[in-house]
């Protein structure tokens, strides 16, 4: 066999390796077996309770494998636009999920919990930050200005009339949070439940709740995904009790 | 009867499977870019690239570029001197060092970089604590990043022409009465001129499109650090077709980079 | 003395010891074969290397004494050098490379150019000013670089093979260029060769250099008329035959005998015997010749309008002789002759 033809012969095996491989990873596997695996797109703030969650869905729904892929709202939206294969969207926030509404490109829209914001500084508080009014004197890390995390930091900062020139703006709150830990900027915001995630690698500073900006989290069924049963069955599960009490377990609130 | 090698024909057609992969090898390549261009929003082009992110992105990656490029040539042309020429000890280990953000990870360099000198950094947390600098979520930052990316373009370029130029020239000129700095400014760079400047060249283009160090250690505030592979980032969930008119003056810059080089200079060695 | 060095250093090809004295205007040729330590020396003499142990003085000043731990840099010496390979700088004009010296040490751009050109102009190369390196032929690329060296006045000039790079027919007429040249220094000029032909012509003093040491210095005929040792003698193609001399017969190391002219001389000797002087015959000559033996054509070898012809004795020699008495005697390898060779045509010395 020359070694030209050996070349090609090689390159059409991994060709179908690789084809073989994308078609079988998702949808039904052969007959026995029937378990499908559900792909959830979810908003970094769910990053930690959701594993929970999605522990317990399999306990209770065992012919569903739960897998995760974890940004942005916004850009899980913008995947979401672009026909990646994603089967729930859950979103913090309205802003990532109403346009995908109107567009019909998810179904069965819910709201199964809430979040508020918080102000996260590196451990030790070394710029001691104890109020909202601090915030224009310290340098102030938020998320990008489309991501829900940053509209909500925007509104915040509104609300209250606070005159803050961030020194950054990270592309998903995750990355807020593991800057303040490593003490690169003085104060975060960032939602609750990062805070409580992140335990003793930051400290909390409670925004008054007349004065914090509160998200909605939804949850929907991506209208073109192969598995919309399975899929409907997750976003029940999250208004469900076991979800409810593992959300409220981290820190979110209530779905109401 | 033998063969005489200088009327000897070789057949110059190329065996199928051959050329079936390299055209696959081209599409892979052709077909991102020639998507970029058919998406490009041709009528809007001109208010895109005039809106205040775009041209802010555009003047910041200019100067970031450009000062990391100067800081690159002014450091690593001396390194690439001292490890072509002196005798000191590790220079193997010195090579290693500076061939690795070659293939380092980029957001690895960021991380890496933050871990020096950010505020906790190395460095870094002298530089705070005393001086009152903050590299991070600065433009100074975003020109490290970049500097540390490109640097070993330059120093393997620069290394590599002054390896294989002739040391005895500069022995000519120490017999004529050169000292050490006449003979480096009027015979050594000189002789390694084109290296240089390809390597300049290079190392400018590297600058120009690095995205995860600068995004990791020098942080995204436009006007300050976001430059334009950052500006793209961003407009990606907002604004796709703003995305793609900066990615177009991304490609173009390339293309020119390319266009400069050209051939000659891209397969190694000074002319 | 304008030039006094003293230099021992090692290396893996040879161990170079020696001592070089010159003095203004004078040219030494350091002749020998290659890698017997000829560039080395050069090398120490311009400072871009240095001895385990040496001395070197230049028109009285001390630049090299590895005892006293001095050591001044090749830009800090009065020196010019011409490399063997030119090293003319390719980016630069000739011009440029011409005033390079003096530009070097300070010389402002037009002093440094008038000085140049003038150098250009006694060295007949004036209108290649503006060329490349790259532009020029060999000989005209040695000159520039004996311009370029001598433009800045040094006291001592080093010249590394300076023929070695040209054909056989530029050769000999720089090699006269260099003579008038060389002569007109007034320094003194150490030249390193493998051509003895270089020697003979342009160096006043020759030493002879093998395996880093000196094996014979002198002036130039009597380097060709007493060759010390093998290599020389076969430089200036002279048969060389070493011996013990008594009585006015010396008796041959190789075998045979030869009658001298000398009857006083006694001990082990060299007989050098100019091929020339040797004549072939087919029969057993009668004659006044006090030597004369049969030998064996070995080799026949066309040089120029003469041919050498090999011939071993014993004595193993060699002769020169006319095309003409080649077809005339029918001489081919194999051929069984007889030699002949007078006593006063023998150059007889203690080895």
């Amino acid at each position: 066999m020359t070694a030209g033809r050996l070349a090609a012969s090689l390159a059409l095996a991994v060709l179908a390796a690789t084809t073989a491989a994308c078609t079988s990873s998702s949808g039904d596997s052969p007959a026995g077996e029937a378990r499908t695996t559900l792909t959830v797109g979810a908003a970094s703030s769910l990053t930690d309770v959701f594993e929970q969650i999605a522990t317990d869905f399999t306990e209770a729904n065992p012919d569903v494998i739960v897998a995760f892929s974890f940004a942005a709202s916004s850009a899980l939206a913008e995947q979401i636009r672009g026909g990646a294969p994603l089967d729930v969207f859950a979103s913090a926030g309205r802003t990532a999920m109403e346009p995908l509404v109107a567009e019909g490109l998810v179904t069965g829209v819910a709201d199964f919990a809430t979040n508020a914001l918080q102000i996260a500084t590196p451990p030790g508080n070394p710029a001691g930050v104890t109020r909202l009014a601090d915030l224009p004197n310290v340098s102030v890390l938020v998320c990008e200005k489309q991501v829900p995390c940053g509209v909500a930091a925007m509104e915040l900062f509104e609300r209250n009339s606070l005159a803050v020139s961030p020194v950054s703006f990270e592309s998903d709150v995750r990355s807020v949070l593991t800057k303040i830990e490593a003490d690169e900027a003085d104060a975060g915001i960032v939602y609750v439940t990062d805070v409580i995630a992140a335990g003793a690698k930051v400290v909390g500073i409670a925004i008054p709740s007349d004065a914090n900006v509160t998200s909605i989290y939804q949850a929907a069924v991506v209208a073109e995904s192969a598995r919309a049963d399975a899929a409907a069955r997750f976003v029940a599960f999250l208004t469900g009790p076991q979800a409810q009490a593992a959300l409220a377990a981290a820190g979110f609130d209530g779905a109401s | 009867m033998s063969l005489d090698p200088s009327v000897m024909t070789t057949r110059r057609t190329t065996p199928i499977p051959v050329g079936i992969l390299a055209a696959v090898g081209v599409a892979f390549l052709a077909i991102p870019l020639v998507g970029l261009l058919l998406r490009t929003p041709w009528s809007r082009l001109p208010e895109l690239l005039t809106s205040p992110v775009a041209t802010e992105a555009l003047r910041l990656s200019l100067i970031t570029s450009i000062s990391a490029t100067v800081l690159a040539v002014l450091v690593g042309v001396p390194l690439a001197w001292v490890l072509a020429r002196a005798r000191v000890p590790g220079r193997t280990f010195i090579r290693a060092l500076v061939t690795l953000p070659l293939v380092l990870p980029p957001v690895v360099g960021g991380v890496a970089l933050l871990l020096a000198f950010g505020r906790r950094g190395l460095v870094g947390q002298y530089l705070y604590d005393w001086f009152g600098i903050q590299l991070p979520f600065s433009t100074a930052g975003v020109i490290l990043a970049e500097a540390f990316v490109a640097m070993p373009f330059l120093v393997i370029t620069v290394e590599g022409a002054l390896r294989s130029a002739d040391p005895r020239f500069e022995e000519a000129a120490a017999t004529l009465g050169a000292k050490r700095w006449t003979i480096l400014r009027r015979i050594t760079l000189p002789l390694i001129g084109p290296a240089l400047l390809a390597g300049t060249i290079l190392a400018w283009a590297r600058a120009l499109g690095e995205f995860g160090a600068t995004i990791t250690f020098a942080g995204n505030l436009p006007g300050v650090t976001q430059t334009l592979p950052l500006a793209v980032y961003s407009a990606l969930d907002t604004d796709r077709e703003a995305a793609i008119a900066l990615s177009l003056v991304l490609l173009l810059a390339s293309l020119a980079v390319l266009l400069l080089l050209r051939d000659r200079y891209l397969r190694g060695g000074s002319s | 003395m304008s030039l006094h060095a003293e230099l021992a250093l090692e290396r893996p090809a040879f161990t170079l010891d020696l001592m070089l004295d010159a003095s203004d205007g004078q040219t030494i040729g350091l002749l020998g074969p290659n890698g017997s330590g000829k560039s080395t020396t050069l090398r120490c003499l311009a400072g871009l290397e240095q001895p385990q142990r040496g001395v070197v003085e230049i028109t009285g000043t001390t630049v090299t004494d590895t005892a006293r731990g001095i050591d001044v840099p090749p830009e800090r010496r009065s020196v010019g050098y011409v490399f063997q390979d030119y090293l003319l700088f390719p980016h630069m004009s000739v011009l440029d490379n011409v005033s390079f010296g003096l530009r070097a040490r300070g010389a402002g751009r037009k002093e440094a150019d008038a000085a140049a050109r003038a150098w250009l102009e006694r060295l007949d190369i004036a209108d290649l000013a503006t060329r490349r390196p790259g532009q020029l032929s060999g000989g005209q690329a040695q000159r520039v670089a004996l311009a370029r060296a001598l433009v800045t006045d040094p006291d001592l000039l080093l010249l590394d093979e300076p023929l070695a790079a040209l054909d056989a027919g530029t050769r000999a007429s720089v090699r006269s260029l260099l003579r008038r040249h060389l002569a007109d220094f007034r320094g003194a000029v150490v030249l390193v060769t493998h051509d003895p032909m270089d020697a003979m012509v342009l160096a006043d003093r020759v030493v002879v250099l093998e395996e880093g040491r000196v094996v014979q210095t002198g002036t130039p005929g009597e380097i060709a008329r007493r060759p010390a040792s093998d290599y020389v003698a076969q430089l200036v193609g002279v048969n060389m035959l070493r011996g013990h001399a008594a009585d006015g017969t010396v008796s041959l190391a190789g075998g045979g005998e030869i009658r001298i002219a000398d009857q006083a001389i006694v001990g082990t000797v060299i007989v050098a015997l100019r091929p020339e002087a040797i004549s072939v015959h087919l029969h057993h000559p009668e004659g006044s010749a006090r030597n004369v033996w049969q030998a064996s054509v070995t080799a026949l070898e066309s040089r120029g309008d003469l041919v050498r012809v090999e011939l071993d004795g014993p004595p193993t020699v060699t002769a020169v002789i006319t095309p003409g008495a080649v077809a005339d005697l029918g001489l081919h390898e194999g051929a069984r002759v007889w030699l002949s060779a007078k006593a006063t045509e023998l150059d007889v010395y203690p080895a």
